[in-house]
């Protein structure tokens, strides 16, 4: 299958259950939202090392927040609930809580929740205000600047962690400026993030490791300059290959994110130097979601069974 | 299919509790069954049918029609459904109500809203004293909800109130939001002498300024409240306007007390 003339492989991408969550950052302008979601959503590209994975979803309005402020929404997953709540609490008390101006509110309707407001209070030290509004419970809490404004619980849900696709490509920038595309066409989605930095991963990698310590390392099959020394994967043409990672709320955002993506990737062609198309998997044991790329872009997939 | 509607025959010769005529209770009785259902006038027996005319319809969408202003405790515990009165209502209106949607085009008596808990009210014409204030044998006052009496307001407007938010498009008589415990009251017209008498938690939110707050209510400053940005919307969700209130910025003078009691409450006053 190609796709504008760029060979689309028959795999899959192997993505995970994760807990996630969605808040809105508002501020008294949208730069400082924006500061303050940028802030919490720093180091928070895998759940490996950094303890979730986070980004921002397209700018919000003024008329689409809550409190009529420009904002954002930001997305958090983690492993478990336990670790969500963690890292919640931690961000948002050291990045929102601290930045001029803004206010934090829940971004997702549902009956399972995190406590926010409900811990940030207690830096109140007794001056926080609680109301209800709508069944809905906030707090003021008091600080330099006037009031920081809170939700006492966000939503949780079930969201996926770990959709991707590679970008192979002829040379560094070509390769780069694909995914850049790509990237581009993503972000303008709802419901989806993708938390490496710029939206773009060069470093996939692999299960084990010659170093006992080690549980993943460099996937040598895709690194170029290796390609005489392993069982490289890669066509003689390829130089240089990076990969988008999508975490999104629900599979059918990262099932269209993904194509979104891989449409966009794609609109070089050949002769803007993209030359195929893949995904990372672990053989399709590990992740509870398959992505199999010819059937996101309207084609027959012959791979294994999966979701 | 329309609401069902009860028409009274005349106008009440005694006070009529009606409590019992809730779309809840109401639900899946036939007109015969409806008519049969006893009532009491004052200290009189009487039924459903002796006093009104009913016609048949969806019991969610309750109407009461006529001379109604002597029907103590319509929508009393309430828990869903609507219910619209086309006219006035007496006392204890809405007393416990904790859900569902009251609608008076006219004005209420004394003790609306009494441990309301939950759902909407809305007073078209002014609400008597005692707007949202304790039951009989109860400690606290409304706990929950949304009140909003397009008119004007008696004295001690949220007496005791616990939780929940009311909204005084008119004038707000003296007293208001005394022993408050927490929740919002909004007074967008002029207000009565001492608000915030050993009020504990909570906010009153005044759009003018009265004439001299309570010495136990101290001055904190002129302020950009983010939380108003907030409420402004939420009510706007529900038809009602917040009004200028400090501009957009939601600039207001903040005075903190009642500091003779706990002194956590607050008097927001429109710079």
């Amino acid at each position: 299958m190609k796709l504008n003339g760029v060979a689309i492989e028959d795999t899959f991408a192997e993505a995970f259950s994760m807990r996630a969550t969605r808040i809105v950052i508002t501020a008294d302008t949208a730069d400082w939202a924006r500061i303050a979601a940028e802030s919490l959503t720093g180091f928070a590209t895998s759940v490996i090392a950094c303890g979730c994975e986070a980004g921002i979803e397209p700018p919000l309005a003024s008329d689409e927040t809550p409190d009529g402020r420009p904002g954002v929404a930001v997305l958090l997953f983690a492993m478990s609930s336990k670790d969500l709540q963690k890292q919640l609490r931690d961000r948002v008390g050291q990045c929102v809580l601290t930045c001029p101006g803004t206010a934090c509110f829940d971004g997702l309707e549902s009956e399972e929740r995190l406590e926010l407001g409900s811990q940030l209070r207690y830096f109140g030290d007794g001056y926080q205000i609680s109301k209800r509004i709508d069944g809905e419970r906030f707090w003021r809490v008091p600080v330099m600047d006037g009031e920081f404004l809170c939700a006492d619980s966000v939503g949780m849900t079930r969201g996926v962690g770990g959709g991707n696709f590679l970008v192979l490509g002829a040379s560094r920038a070509e390769t780069r400026a694909a995914t850049e595309q790509a990237v581009a066409a993503m972000r303008a989605l709802p419901g989806v993030i993708l938390p490496f930095p710029g939206g773009i991963v060069r470093s996939g990698s692999k299960v084990g490791s010659k170093y006992q310590a080690l549980i993943a390392s460099t996937n040598d099959a895709y690194c170029p300059t290796l390609r005489g020394q392993t069982a490289t994967a890669l066509p003689d043409s390829v130089e240089s290959v990076l990969e988008i990672v999508i975490d999104g709320l629900t599979e059918a955002e990262v099932r269209a994110a993904t194509r979104a993506g891989i449409e966009a990737a794609c609109s070089p062609g050949p002769d803007g130097g993209v030359i195929a198309i893949s995904a990372g998997n672990y053989g399709g044991k590990l992740g509870q979601y398959h992505f199999k790329l010819r059937e996101i872009l309207g084609g027959e997939s012959l791979v294994g069974a999966g979701t | 299919m329309s609401g069902l509607t009860l028409r009274l025959r005349e106008r009440p010769t005694q006070r009529l509790d009606a409590s019992g005529l809730t779309p809840d209770r109401l639900a899946g009785l036939t007109v015969e069954q409806i008519e049969a259902l006893p009532l009491h006038l004052g200290n009189l027996e009487s039924s459903v049918g002796a006093l009104f005319e009913v016609h048949a319809g969806d019991a969610h969408d309750l109407h009461l029609e006529g001379e109604t202003g002597r029907l103590d405790r319509i929508g009393a515990r309430l828990r869903d459904g609507a219910i619209t009165v086309h006219g006035d209502a007496g006392y204890d209106l809405a007393a416990g109500q904790r859900g569902g949607t009251i609608r008076v085009e006219g004005s209420a008596g004394d003790r609306a809203a009494a441990g309301l808990s939950g759902g909407l009210l809305v007073i078209e014409g002014d609400a008597g004293a005692l707007l949202g204030c304790a039951q009989p044998a109860e400690a606290t006052g409304m706990r929950g909800g949304l009140v909003h009496v397009r008119g004007n307001a008696g004295p001690r407007a949220c007496d005791r109130m616990r939780r929940g938010t009311v909204v005084v498009e008119g004038d707000c008589g003296d007293y208001a939001g005394s022993r408050m415990i927490a929740g919002s009251l909004v007074v967008k017209g002029a207000i009565g002498e001492q608000p915030g008498t050993m009020m504990r938690r909570g906010t009153l939110l005044l759009a003018q300024a009265p004439e001299r707050l309570p010495c136990t209510f101290v001055d904190c400053g002129e302020h950009e409240i983010t939380f108003l940005g907030l409420l402004r919307r939420r009510l706007a969700r529900k038809g009602i306007d917040l009004g200028a209130f400090g501009g957009d910025s939601g600039r207001v003078r903040r005075f903190a007390g009642d500091i003779a009691v706990s002194g956590m409450a607050e008097i927001l006053i429109g710079a």
